[in-house]
């Protein structure tokens, strides 16, 4: 079960993440589901890339070699999220300003129709 | 589609995809496992080049091209919210009220102010050797600015903010990235290839060839690019007002007197 249980938790995750998004009634909380959404993507990675007893894979303090490390290249895979996730979240915030300025409401079901 | 309708198909598919996603993960090699093909590469490529922090190395190295498409994701997202978040036609400028901050709130923020500004430096100049880089600590060190406003007033931090500077600063990191990038090309290799420097002693702050420079174009990019950031969305909330708002509420109150 421990094989498998991290994947479970990223699938679980990223399908919280999507149900609130789906029946979201406030544009900033859907924001945050998709900000959920995306950690998913962060505990899978990190999941893919774990190698049991392994530590960080940077040779700072101990010599190369002397201990098994994790794999490096879902970690920049992680930081490149990171920074997307956090570029997405302000560009959609500044949308949902707009929003509430042009319609007053941040309910996505009342904004059905269009207005100039 | 009511409400009740949407909930179903919400629920086949979620039920749907959460079959698939388990369905995956028993065919996932398993978690914990020793065998990481492309991490142990990545390792050795990384010491082959002296740096002692691989994750840097992957991402200023060996996928360089790659941190540049997400560097203009940012820098595409910074343009996206500062067209956005611009003062609009009916809206008008309101001067920032100097405000009252409780004296440890003022001199905990004063005092934290420079270690975080130093912090977020050793940050981005140690990125070939310790956890941390261009993107982590550029985010520190704009931080730092801020605690300004949370210490004196927003009149304070715009003393210190030049809006302008910081959006010239922005662009310039990625153009300084991009600069990096051409002297590849120029040093009769490939592009962003790490080839133009000598690699350095491992562990030393010299070492990695384009990686801290790389790193430091990144930070400035980033510091810029959230100072910026932070400016519009504070803007609205501190400076920016709507017109049509108070206009409204003033012809409410016209018709009942």
């Amino acid at each position: 079960m421990m094989d498998v249980l991290p994947y479970l938790v990223a699938a679980w995750v990223f399908l919280v993440g999507c149900y609130g998004l789906a029946t979201s009634r406030n544009l900033i909380h859907a924001v945050g589901c998709l900000a959920v959404c995306q950690a998913a993507t962060y505990v899978l990675l990190l999941a893919v890339g774990y190698r049991k007893g392994g530590t960080s894979p940077v040779f700072a303090d101990f010599t190369p070699g002397a201990r098994a490390v994790v794999d490096p290249v879902v970690q920049a895979l992680a930081l490149t999220d990171v920074v997307v996730g956090a570029t997405v979240t302000a560009l959609l915030l500044a949308l949902v300003i707009q929003v509430a300025k042009r319609h007053h409401t941040l309910d996505p079901d009342e904004l059905s129709e269009l207005r100039g | 589609m009511n409400r009740r309708l949407r909930m179903w198909v919400l629920l086949l598919g979620l039920a749907g995809t959460a079959a698939l996603l388990v369905a995956a993960a028993f065919r996932l090699p398993a978690f914990g496992t020793g065998f990481h093909p492309y991490g142990d590469r990545a390792v050795h490529e990384a010491l082959a080049r002296q740096t002692a922090n691989t994750v840097a190395a992957v991402n200023f190295d060996q996928r360089a091209f790659d941190t540049l498409g997400e560097e203009t994701i940012l820098f595409a997202a910074v343009l996206g919210t500062v067209v956005l978040l611009r003062q609009a036609r009916d809206e008008r400028h309101v001067e920032p009220a100097p405000a009252d901050v409780a004296a440890p709130v003022r001199r905990y923020a004063l005092v934290l102010l420079p270690v975080t500004l130093v912090a977020g430096l050793y940050i981005v100049a140690h990125g070939q050797l310790t956890p941390g880089g261009g993107f982590q600590g550029g985010v520190v060190a704009a931080t730092a600015l801020h605690l300004l406003y949370i210490a004196v007033d927003y009149r304070a931090l715009e003393r210190i903010r030049p809006l302008g500077l910081f959006e010239v600063g922005d662009a310039a990191g990625e153009a300084a990235y991009l600069v990096i990038g051409v002297a590849g090309l120029l040093a009769g290799s490939s592009y962003l290839a790490n080839t133009i420097l000598p690699h350095g002693t491992f562990n030393t702050l010299s070492s990695g060839g384009t990686v801290p420079l790389l790193n430091a174009a990144i930070g400035m990019e980033v510091a810029c690019a959230v100072v910026v950031l932070l400016a519009r969305f504070l803007d609205q909330a501190v400076e920016i007002e709507g017109e049509g708002a108070n206009e409204g509420e003033n012809e409410g109150e016209g018709e009942r007197t």
